[in-house]
């Protein structure tokens, strides 16, 4: 590879991610805009493995991976040990995860680090399901997705629940930002990824990185489908601060939610059945009047 | 038994992820080129190179062959061949550099 590539990037080649992965896309982004004074900590989950095969790092900072649950803790853990030391002015704390690490398991730690204040940002790599060991269903995944543990067939049209918002959720601790971003716009992940690093306190922020696998789309359309979540309203970019809607990207004609299902294997049982894809259609209706979208 | 586990960073570099190409490799045609770096910002696997005109480049010992590049292109001046493969990682290399314990 190089030379200059791998000087240039702080996520580098030669990682195990599957072709095409949006995760892994996205991680570079944040990355390089985050840039060399950074310290990362990292949930378990498809990017630690795909990232850090031992004795292997992808990664051109310092970078501690320690359980599932805990990256949170743990950015708080290093935030709390450099302001003591009088050196967190010039260094970024990032803890990210994957949907599960964010959502579900690592939730209480995720508002610990939110509630103490402390000055990190956290990122979620949301691509809706536990990917990692075998697409199981997490509390991320959207309604009425065929996963793993959530399988479509005669009795069930996938997952049966809605997805949890965990943009709300982080927002309703009152930090300074909370957003969502999307690979669908590959520069507005590098945007706000340096937005947030200019403010000092909790930070969140949560992109949507289709998982070709998972999904069942093929690993060129990763972007294209992230395309269909935004333009459908079923993926609304938005971004609060302190506790307030501030700004949402808007959608002029919205697409029925239609085009974006049949786009992927997880929810093609739907296209078959009316009253399934209309439910689905009522989850975008409801994004697109909640946060203004049109 | 107890041992520190760290690696280098940026050491994933040796793994030649380029032999994971199945069907598909990018080729660019180098002729409307607008060096507005797209390409180079959304490949998943960081690498292609290049910051002029016409001047890009896809290392293929590490291109896994996602067609990503080719669907974010806004000049459609790169597209998707038949794949040539690449040689295997060879484990000497694999061998060499471990970071493990140190
Ligand atoms: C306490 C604990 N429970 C379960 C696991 C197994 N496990 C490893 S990764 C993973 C799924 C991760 O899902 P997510 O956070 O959404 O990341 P993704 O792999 O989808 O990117 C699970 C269940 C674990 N490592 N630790
Ligand atoms: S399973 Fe999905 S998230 Fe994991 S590496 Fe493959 S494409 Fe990426
Ligand atoms: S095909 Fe995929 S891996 Fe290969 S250069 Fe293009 S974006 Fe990168
Ligand atoms: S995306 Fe196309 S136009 Fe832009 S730099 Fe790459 S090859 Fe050139
Ligand atoms: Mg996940």
């Amino acid at each position: 590879m190089n030379k200059q590539h791998l000087e240039e990037n702080y996520y580098v080649c030669g990682h195990t991610a599957c072709a095409g992965c949006g995760q892994s896309m996205a991680v570079r982004i944040v990355m390089n805009a985050a840039g060399k004074n950074t310290i990362v900590t990292n949930a378990t989950g498809c990017l630690e493995v795909f990232s850090t095969k031992a004795p292997e790092s992808a990664f051109g900072v310092p970078w501690i991976h320690s359980l599932f649950e805990n990256a949170a803790a743990l950015a708080s853990g290093v935030e709390t040990a450099l302001a003591y030391q009088g050196k967190k002015e010039n260094i970024n704390v990032i803890a990210q995860a994957g949907d599960g690490g964010t959502a579900d398991i690592g939730l209480q730690a995720l508002s610990g680090m939110l509630e103490r204040g402390h000055d990190a940002l956290f990122v979620c790599y949301d691509n809706e399901a536990y990917m990692n060991t075998g697409i199981q269903r997490s509390g991320s995944t959207p309604f009425n997705a065929s996963t793993t543990t959530s399988p479509s067939g005669k009795i069930s049209a996938g997952n049966p629940r809605p997805k949890k918002p965990m943009v709300e959720i982080c927002a309703a601790h009152h930090i300074p930002y909370s957003a969502t971003s999307s690979v669908a716009n590959p520069k507005d992940i590098e945007i706000k990824v340096k937005k947030a690093l200019k403010i000092k306190g909790p930070k969140y922020l949560q992109i949507h990185v289709p998982c070709p696998l998972g999904w069942r789309i093929d690993s060129s359309k990763t972007i294209e489908v992230a395309k269909l979540a935004v333009s459908t309203g079923l993926y609304p970019l938005v971004e609060y601060e302190y506790g307030k809607l501030a700004k949402s990207r808007k959608i002029s004609s919205p697409k029925p939610v239609s085009e974006y299902l049949k786009a992927q294997g997880r929810f093609r049982h739907l296209l078959k059945n009316e009253e399934a894809l209309a439910g689905v259609q009522k989850v975008a209706d409801k994004n697109i009047e909640y946060y203004g979208l049109k | 038994m107890f041992s520190i586990l760290a690696a280098k960073p940026k050491s994933s570099a040796r793994n030649k992820t380029g032999s994971w190409r199945s069907t598909k490799m990018p080729r660019l045609l180098k002729k409307e080129c607008i060096n507005c770096g797209l390409c180079k910002f959304v490949c998943p696997e960081g690498c292609i190179s290049g910051s002029e005109k016409n001047q890009y480049s896809v290392d293929s010992e590490y291109c896994k062959g996602c067609g990503l590049c080719a669907y974010i292109c806004p000049k459609k001046d790169i597209e998707m061949i038949e794949n040539k493969p690449e040689k295997s990682n060879s484990s000497e290399e694999a061998e060499k550099d471990k970071g493990v314990g140190k």
